[in-house]
């Protein structure tokens, strides 16, 4: 590609989903906040008719703690029914034209390197929490292991609802922070989310995409005759093939990531062309990016979420930028060698190449959708830092709703302490931001660190990480670092090397999923639960603005801060001792 | 409720000249920030502060102080097993910093208390033990001479001419002027009476003449003064709201540092590294924010002693930090925007009259006329050079009476001077058969309108002219309030004139709003209206009737002249019963606020450069990692145990604790320039300046204790 091109597609990259966020924030706003007169009426009848399944003819009026319990309840029914479709997936005579086994006959090796076959229930507790958790971190292989019925109705169907609850209790604190009497009903917020944001979503990529080539169909892998196949003595090959359209579609629409093949999107089939791969990449920032458009049209505060929007953007730009630079430089494994020194092409499809393959990891990692079209392990290490610290963030658009959430967390730290800085008990939209409200913020904030470094602690330590690296030295701990990382924030997206499927990793990255997942979602609705009681402060000159440029600095400066700090350790560690010993001669 | 705030029988001084008065005096009782008395006092007590009993309501500290021991432990257990000589010396070195740590905390917290204490004390000093002459019962009038020590709530004492009032009380019976300069350093004596506003009287002021006999409202070591000198000690003091919260953000950063460090030994382990539990300990003393978990607590009595130092007496610590959240303030008009009276600022002659021959008859009308209004209108007529220093021979005064309701002067030539409000004295005109000159009502109404107060003159049968009586305003009063708009607050004036009136004074002063015909009632529904929109209200008051307001008020300001019930409804008392003192409150509190908000932002941005000296320090002397020197931007000492470079930052970390006590004591300094241009400011100076400041004091202090490690040869 031309130097003078090849900013092309991250520029277009950032440029459509920008552009689309805002149209289509406003279409989330208008069918998802449905005032009380207006519920029920004109396409929102649909929703509300599927909510009479459930034996329910008007909204309820939830509280913070009911819509929280409505949403925790509603995961443990996905968790126990997906569990049991993938755990008997062998049994059930749909959709299994390949005759796939059960998922328990993975076999895996244990840290002394003895080989264990079948019974290993742990990567179906670890596959069941990571797409209950919109998380989507794979320690299988989906062509190989997965029936397409347990794709369908276990992974996609999770990938639909598990974004919707994260939307949900978005839409629930917004109420909140607003002042609302109620926070809206769980349910009904949950088929709305389905029904006009992913699905009509969903589906328009999907037709794209076929139309660009990716495969969708119920038909068994296909075996072809190689031409070579007589010199290899492998006369056929098997193709795996499926409903991968359909999804790729969600995956990438709902900050999902989990792959029908285990090259995820640099996988042919699921990423063939660089439409696909541009589709692929507006879609994965762009729900992310228009539910803070719709924050702020709910807020009647476009200024305030413009201020969110623009932080978060900016991390993503620097981000993405500064992955691209380390890119284009040869990678740190051939240095020094006798061959061509190029863009490091070390873990990049041709037709993706190092600049799409950087911003993607960008981007995958900044929203928590954790698909790849690129390797991240093979990234150089300052290029496989930007991954580790959007993920460490956990800020940067994040998942759809959960991203929000997250930042609550950080504005309201940021809002504290700048409003003392200006002599006045901290306000935020109006509402006193207290002892309480702060002590969730915090514990919140400091949940991530406690995942990441404690789960990295003892594998570091243990022979649980220290016999499944690929690699030694300080790329070796960045392998352990990136699994925990990605696993707390809910990303999914995996630094590969890594020799992940054995009871151990899948038990520990498993919890973590949850822990990482839950709290995060909760914590900050019940504190736009306590301030939707508050009395309501009106703004003064004196009043810190949480609109304006400087609080974006703020803002900015809190994440970046906070950040930094509680992961600087661990990451010098990792990937930045691994950039600076690769110089070292 | 009294409008008229300034004390019955104070002689007119200028305004200004009181207030530069009230300065200086306060700068005589200011205190050096580190008195040598109080310095020593406090380094003896921070001392008894290390037990866990005390640092454990402190969590940031309390970990520095288990950090010191296990540090101490470990540099024990490494002398019983013999380590190498150079180890040993850096872990004791290490435990003393850590130690040393935890004293300059709580030698901030014990100088706070001390000059709390001193600044206390020197109000104290008034209320020696004094005879006080107790009554049996009121009506007896008999008594004994007993210690004021052993007065009891509810005892009443007789004090006469001459003597010292015994305690805090209420004048119950008589009426005397006292000296309150030892309290308020105001030298003109104050009137006290039975039933008034003016009822309270303070223990250690001196009655001048007559005699009174007091109620006392409060028995040794319950005075308002005591109490507050009890929230300033440590016994007593409630951590505030907004301390609790920010106690749990720094507890929230501390274990998230906890974890960070207590994680990076395993993670050590990976590269074949054990790291050093003492070097570990550093590091995560260096991290937590210890900077504000020190100071802390010496903001928060520093913010008590500051409002002492202003002559207010605070119930609580939260009374002085909601004071930096009020959004309006309701001000009294006279004493507060207004200097006290009325003045006469023109004569408007009518019916032909001459200007001249209008203002000598307006003198000498007021000629007999002693109220400050009185005095004024002559005043007016001398300067236009009208009217003699004497009355005329032969005249006789008319004073004013409830029957006749004006005043004046009959010459002897049989000629009636007469002066009084407009409509009285039209009706005495008519009465007369005499003729109102034409434009006496516009002139009049005219005056009304404009805030002014007219008052008609008459010479026996005919109105020859209209006095102007206006309200002066303080100066720079309308700068004052300029700066509280931008500040964010409201100012309210509350007035007892007629809506016109106060408009047009309100419109003057550009205050955003006012109360006119003000009754305790009204004030009272206004505070409401206003907290129903969720704004915080500071009111200041000395009457009875006033209590319901002041209670009502989230800052109630009591007067110190003023009643009993106003004292225990408000939840601050001024001794200086100066009524602008609620500007300075709102100051107080905000400074308060700003000091810990500025001091936890420098306090974590420092360890960004604390990270950067010791993460390279503790992994470059290991071969797996010995890359990580690219990290040591400031070019630290590094080689052998790379000590230097560690104890550098620990050192830092410490010293730095002491060098910001002026800051935590002093306040950061407080402009009104609305919140944006605050935050970029402190930002600025405390953000940036935090991530910087480090840089170069670490870097400093490892190039002077590099070389020292090196002569004991410890490198």
């Amino acid at each position: 590609m031309p130097s003078s091109l090849s900013w092309l597609h991250p520029f277009w990259a950032f440029a459509l989903p920008i552009a689309a966020s805002f149209p289509l924030g406003w279409l989330m706003w208008r069918s998802l906040d449905v005032p009380e007169g207006r519920a029920g009426r004109g396409l929102d009848a649909l929703p509300m008719l599927l909510c009479r399944l459930i034996g329910r003819k008007t909204p309820l009026k939830m509280d913070w703690k009911r819509y929280a319990i409505a949403m925790l309840a509603f995961n443990a029914a996905l968790f126990v029914l997906s569990f049991a479709i993938l755990y008997a997936q062998d049994k059930i005579p749909l959709l299994n034209p390949d005759g796939k086994g059960p998922l328990t006959a993975l076999g895996y090796k244990d840290t002394a390197g003895v080989q264990h076959d079948g019974a290993d229930t742990a990567v179906i507790f670890n596959t069941v929490c990571s797409f209950v958790t919109n998380t989507n971190l794979q320690h299988y292989s989906g062509e190989q292991h997965l029936s397409y019925f347990s794709q369908l109705a276990g992974i996609v169907w999770l990938m639909f609802v598990t974004p919707a609850a994260g939307l949900c209790v978005m839409l629930a604190t917004i109420r909140g922070l607003r002042g609302d009497t109620h926070l809206g009903d769980f349910y009904v917020d949950l088929m709305r989310g389905v029904l006009f944001v992913l699905i009509p979503y969903a589906l328009i990529l999907a037709v794209a995409l076929v139309g660009l080539g990716v495969p969708m169909t119920f038909e068994k892998a296909a075996a072809a005759t190689t031409v070579d196949g007589a010199a290899t003595k492998m006369e056929t090959q098997t193709i795996a093939r499926g409903p991968v359209a359909a999804l790729v579609a969600i995956k990438q629409a709902g900050t999902n990531g989990g792959g029908f093949f285990g090259p995820n999107s640099a996988h042919p089939f699921e990423n063939p062309s660089p439409w696909t791969n541009l589709l692929s990449i507006a879609s994965i920032v762009m729900l992310p990016m228009a539910s803070i458009v719709m924050a702020g049209l709910m807020l009647r505060n476009m200024k305030h979420a413009m201020v969110i929007y623009g932080v978060m953007l900016t991390f993503l730009i620097v981000a993405a930028v500064v992955a691209i630079l380390a890119e284009v430089r040869p990678s740190v494994a051939t240095a020094g060698m006798p061959v061509v020194q190029g863009p490091n092409m070390e873990g990049k499809e041709v037709r993706v190449g190092p600049i799409a393959g950087a911003t993607w990891a960008a981007m995958t990692t900044a929203t928590s959708n954790g698909s790849v079209n690129s390797m991240h392990d093979s990234l150089n290490p300052i290029a496989g830092a930007v991954p580790m610290t959007m993920m460490m963030l956990n800020v940067v658009f994040s998942g759809i709703g959960a991203g929000f959430e997250n930042m609550l967390m950080y504005i309201i730290v940021a809002v504290f302490i700048a409003g003392l800085m200006v002599g006045r008990t901290p306000e935020y939209l109006g509402k006193k931001v207290e002892a309480r409200e702060v002590k969730l913020a915090m514990l919140a904030i400091l949940i991530h660190p406690l995942l990441i470094c404690c789960g990295a602690g003892l594998f570091a330590a243990t022979a649980w990480g220290t016999t499944t690296v690929a690699n030694p030295g300080s790329h070796g701990f960045s392998e352990i670092l990136y699994e925990f990382t990605s696993a707390s924030a809910n990303n999914g997206s995996g630094f590969e090397g890594l020799a992940d499927n054995n009871p151990a990793w899948n038990i520990a990255t498993g919890i973590v999923l949850l822990l990482g997942r839950f709290p995060a979602l909760i914590l900050p609705l019940a504190v736009a639960g306590f301030l939707s009681v508050k009395k309501r402060v009106p703004q003064t000159t004196g009043t810190l603005r949480t609109d304006d440029l400087t609080f974006a600095g703020m803002l900015l400066g809190t994440v970046l801060l906070v950040g930094a700090l509680s992961f600087m350790p661990a990451v010098v560690l990792g990937p930045i001792a691994d950039h600076l010993s690769s110089f070292v001669p | 409720m009294s409008l008229v705030t300034d004390d019955v029988g104070a002689p007119t001084r200028d305004a200004t000249d009181v207030q530069t008065f009230k300065l200086q005096r306060r700068q005589t009782r200011k205190l050096r920030l580190f008195e040598p008395a109080l310095v020593r006092m406090a380094t003896v007590q921070s001392f008894k502060m290390l037990d866990p009993r005390h640092m454990a309501r402190n969590p940031v500290m309390f970990l520095v102080e288990v950090g010191t021991v296990l540090s101490a432990i470990v540099t024990v257990e490494s002398i019983i097993n013999h380590l190498a000589f150079g180890l040993i010396v850096y872990q004791a070195a290490l435990t003393a910093l850590l130690l040393l740590t935890v004293l300059f905390a709580n030698f901030a917290e014990a100088l706070a208390e001390a000059r709390g204490k001193a600044q206390a004390d020197s109000l104290r000093a008034t209320r020696a033990d004094t005879p006080a002459y107790r009554l049996r019962d009121l009506s007896s009038r008999s008594g004994e001479f007993v210690s004021s020590t052993t007065l009891r709530a509810g005892d009443c004492v007789l004090v006469e001419a001459g003597q010292v009032i015994p305690t805090d009380g209420e004048v119950v019976e008589g009426v005397a002027s006292v000296d309150e300069s030892a309290i308020t350093g105001e030298s003109a004596p104050v009137i006290r009476e039975a039933g008034g506003d003016h009822s309270g009287v303070t223990g250690g002021t001196r009655v001048l003449s007559d005699r009174i006999v007091i109620q006392v409202t409060a028995g040794p070591g319950e005075s308002f003064l005591d109490k507050m000198i009890a929230l300033v000690e440590g016994a007593s003091r409630q951590k505030t709201p907004n301390e609790i919260a920010l106690t749990i953000v720094l507890a929230a950063f501390s274990l998230i540092f906890l974890i960070v460090t207590a994680t990076l030994y395993p993670m050590a382990q990976y590269f074949g590294i054990t790291l050093d539990i003492p070097t570990l300990i550093a590091l995560l003393v260096c991290l937590i924010p210890t900077t504000i978990g020190a100071l802390l607590s010496a903001i928060g009595i520093a913010g008590m002693d500051r409002a002492l130092a202003a002559n207010l007496i605070a119930k609580s610590g939260k009374a002085v930090e909601v004071a930096g959240d009020i959004d309006t303030l309701l001000l009294d008009k006279t004493g507060t925007i207004t200097i006290g009276n009325r003045r006469a600022t023109q004569f408007v002659p009518l019916g032909g009259v001459q200007p001249r021959d209008l203002a000598r008859i307006a003198g000498l009308a007021s000629m007999a006329d002693a109220t400050p209004e009185g005095k004024s209108i002559l005043e007016l007529a001398r300067e236009q050079n009208s009217v003699e220093a004497e009355a005329p021979s032969g005249s006789s005064p008319v004073e004013f009476t409830a029957q006749n309701r004006m005043s004046g002067l009959d010459l002897s030539d049989g000629s009636k001077l007469r002066k009084g409000a407009p409509d009285t004295m039209a009706r005495y005109i008519l009465a007369q058969g005499g003729l109102i000159p034409d434009g006496y009502q516009a002139t009049v109404d005219a005056i009304a309108i404009g805030g002014a107060t007219p008052l008609g003159v008459a010479e026996n049968d005919r109105i020859v002219g209209v006095i102007k009586l206006e309200d002066i305003l303080k100066q720079n009063i309308a700068d004052r309030f300029r700066r509280l708009r931008q500040m964010g607050l409201r100012v309210v004036m509350v007035t007892g004139d007629n809506p016109l009136t106060a408009r047009a004074i309100a419109d003057q002063a550009g205050v955003d709003d006012f109360i006119a015909q003000a009754t305790p009632e009204a004030k009272l529904a206004y505070i409401r209206k206003e907290q129903e929109g969720g704004k915080l209200v500071a009111m200041m008051g000395d009457g009875t009737n006033d209590a319901p307001a002041l209670a009502q008020a989230d800052i109630g300001v009591a007067m110190n002249s003023g009643t009993q019930a106003a004292k225990e409804a408000g939840n601050m008392v001024d001794l200086d019963s100066d009524p602008t003192k609620l500007i300075e409150v709102v100051e107080i509190g905000k400074q308060l606020l700003m000091t810990r908000g500025a001091l936890t932002t420098f306090s974590i941005a420092n360890d960004l450069a604390k990270y950067f000296a010791v993460i390279p320090a503790m992994f470059v002397n290991f071969k797996a990692l010995e890359s990580l020197k690219a990290l040591d931007l400031m070019g630290l000492a590094t080689t052998g145990g790379a000590y230097s470079a560690i104890l550098s930052a620990v050192i830092f970390n410490a010293i730095i604790i002491p060098m910001l006590i002026p800051i935590a004591l002093k306040g950061v300094t407080y402009r009104p320039v609305g919140a944006g241009a605050l935050l970029r400011r402190n930002l600025l100076f405390y953000g940036l300046g935090g991530v910087i400041a480090p840089f170069l004091g670490i870097k400093f202090i490892d190039m002077a204790i590099d070389p020292l490690l090196g002569m004991v040869g410890i490198k």
